[in-house]
């Protein structure tokens, strides 16, 4: 298949263009680590996936805006202000329609997230049917196409991700009174809305800086897998949103390298691919709550209760 | 002018006063104008049936939930300018006990308050946190994950929790719901204390029969405050019959003249 010698070559990002790719694809998941953590401490994963969907039908209504004020279309920074701005609106009507109807948070975040991207959908058919509309493009936020980032993209992603990162470390104790029990954060004095806000616009922002390497239909597994797999390894908040940002980084390095050297592989897939891998062993021998552990522990109990019998036989 | 001047210092002198407060889910009113005060150093139940609106009438007085109209007063001002002065200890399964938190990361939580923006849990704060949970008697957890804890130690966390606040009003959504029999006296025993000190609890109950044994003042709530008042002269059974739709029948030495039957 490849040499090993090529192997080493891309791991070790001594070409150019795969170095961008991969540390383009490092920092993504570092700062979708700790953002998918939150996710999952607060029972809202489902809520990147509505986001991610939603940023569709931005992105073909960006692309339209521009052609009828005479642009080609392509410009990255409006797509991504489209993409952003029908995920919040997405965000909005989930939280809409489960403080205003019986509905709760799952169904309206199915619907939200198959309603949206449906619209995506028919709007991008549109765009490929329009006499000037060259849509060429436009699908890779689907899929993601990391491979053909340029280094603007990789300005664009890195600054993102920094930002997103300093929300854990400046906001810690904040973020953790706020996941853990909001309503007497209230008490307190903080403004959960406003936590709760700032949460959702960082999520927003490295869902919509990540759109463009892993696509919006994967991007949710980046949030969430090393999220969940970080739990099983400790119980406590700090290790857990370290151990989401390495686990994201790493799983980003691995897919990203492997998709350079078997270009035909999409590299969000790969990078899923890699993380589910991850997960696999975290559900197997995370220190804290994996299964081993677990089974370890209940033979220890049972063990214990086999000599307290005995003791009891013999007495 | 002097009227003016007794009705101020009878402000003064109530811990909580509320004030025809309705308040509605989704346009459906919960509770409606709801009257009632508790002066200072009182232990005061709050009692109904389910679904009188007793947690409601707790949350609108934080400010948790909106409020169609009414006015709360603590120690006579506006909540979120007294906000340091209360203490909040919320029902149990309000939040997740699978989180990954420590026993005292979570009694530290109470001081979060006062330390504001950016700061993080320091040694002081440790200290005070380790000391409120020797208060509840739960030293020996302060390092345990909380998913490992029975019903009345998450109670007592929740309670340590609220002593850190360093608060003089204490609101409390039924500490006593499902908790073993030694949390139920350890809770009581640290509340009769903070009594001692000077502090005013409001504590959502629903076992009748301690009431008597426990509070010296009650509000009976089913929508409406029924009555408010020292527990000897509110607490009888027709009025507490009246305030479960007359549907309770109790046996006499339930409201034993002393108070001290139960």
């Amino acid at each position: 298949m490849f040499e090993w010698q090529e192997l080493l070559e891309v791991l070790s990002l001594r070409d150019y263009n795969t170095r961008l790719v991969v540390s383009s694809a490092v920092l993504l998941g570092a700062a979708c680590g700790p953002m998918g953590a939150y996710l999952v401490l607060r029972r809202r994963s489902l809520m990147g996936d509505a986001l991610s969907h939603a940023t569709l039908p931005g992105v073909a209504l960006a692309f339209l805006a521009s052609v009828w004020l005479g642009g080609d279309g392509k410009s990255l920074p409006l797509l991504l202000c489209g993409a952003a701005l029908t995920g919040l609106l997405g965000c909005g009507v989930v939280q809409f329609i489960r403080d205003r109807t019986r509905i709760k948070d799952d169904a309206a975040m199915g619907i939200v997230l198959s309603v949206f991207f449906g619209l995506g959908v028919v709007l991008l058919g549109f765009i490929q049917s329009m006499p000037k509309g060259s849509a060429a493009g436009l699908e890779s936020f689907i899929y993601g196409k990391t491979a053909s980032m340029v280094q603007n993209d990789f300005f664009v992603l890195s600054g993102s991700a920094l930002v997103v990162l300093s929300a854990p470390v400046l906001l810690f104790k904040e973020l953790r009174l706020l996941c853990f029990d909001g309503e007497y954060a209230a008490v307190l004095g903080w403004p959960v809305k406003r936590l709760d806000a700032l949460l959702m616009l960082l999520l927003t922002v490295i869902v919509v800086a990540g759109l463009q390497a892993v696509g919006l239909v994967l991007i949710i597994a980046f949030l969430v897998i090393p999220g969940a797999s970080a739990r099983f390894w400790t119980e406590r908040l700090d290790q857990m949103l370290l151990l989401s940002a390495l686990f994201g980084a790493f799983s980003g390095w691995l897919g990203a390298a492997l998709s350079a050297l078997a270009p035909r592989l999409p590299p969000g897939a790969l990078i899923v691919l890699v993380a589910s891998v991850g997960f696999a062993l975290s559900f197997f021998f995370g220190r804290e709550r994996g299964l081993f552990i677990q089974f370890l522990r209940r033979r220890f109990l049972m063990q214990q209760g086999d000599a307290k019998d005995d003791l009891v036989c013999h007495r | 002018m002097s009227e003016a001047i007794t009705s101020r210092s009878t402000d003064q002198e109530a811990a909580l006063k509320v004030q025809n407060l309705t308040v509605a889910y989704q346009s459906n009113p919960v509770v409606r104008g709801v009257d009632f005060s508790i002066p200072k150093g009182r232990l005061a139940a709050m009692v109904g049936p389910n679904g009188a609106g007793k947690s409601t009438v707790l949350k609108a007085c934080l400010e948790l939930l909106p409020r169609l109209s009414g006015d709360v007063r603590i120690h006579g001002d506006l909540f979120r300018k007294q906000r340091r002065r209360v203490a909040y200890v919320p029902q149990r399964e309000s939040v997740d006990w699978d989180f990954p938190v420590s026993v005292l990361d979570v009694v530290a939580m109470g001081a979060y308050g006062r330390l504001g923006w950016f700061r993080r849990v320091n040694r002081s704060v440790k200290a005070a946190a380790a000391e409120a949970l020797e208060r509840v008697g739960m030293s020996a957890y302060a390092d345990r994950q909380i998913s490992q804890l029975s019903g009345g130690q998450q109670q007592r966390t929740f309670l340590a929790r609220a002593l850190v606040q360093e608060a003089d009003l204490f609101f409390l959504d039924e500490p006593f719901a499902a908790v073993d029999v030694a949390t139920e006296q350890a809770v009581m025993e640290l509340l009769r204390d903070l009594r001692a000190r000077g502090a005013t609890c409001l504590v959502v109950h629903h076992d009748l029969a301690t009431v008597p044994q426990y509070f010296d003042w009650v509000v009976l709530l089913n929508e409406q405050v029924l009555a408010n008042g020292p527990t000897e002269s509110v607490f009888t059974a027709d009025k507490v019959s009246q305030t479960y739709g007359g549907k309770l029948v109790f046996s006499r030495k339930f409201f034993g003249s002393d108070g001290s039957d139960v």
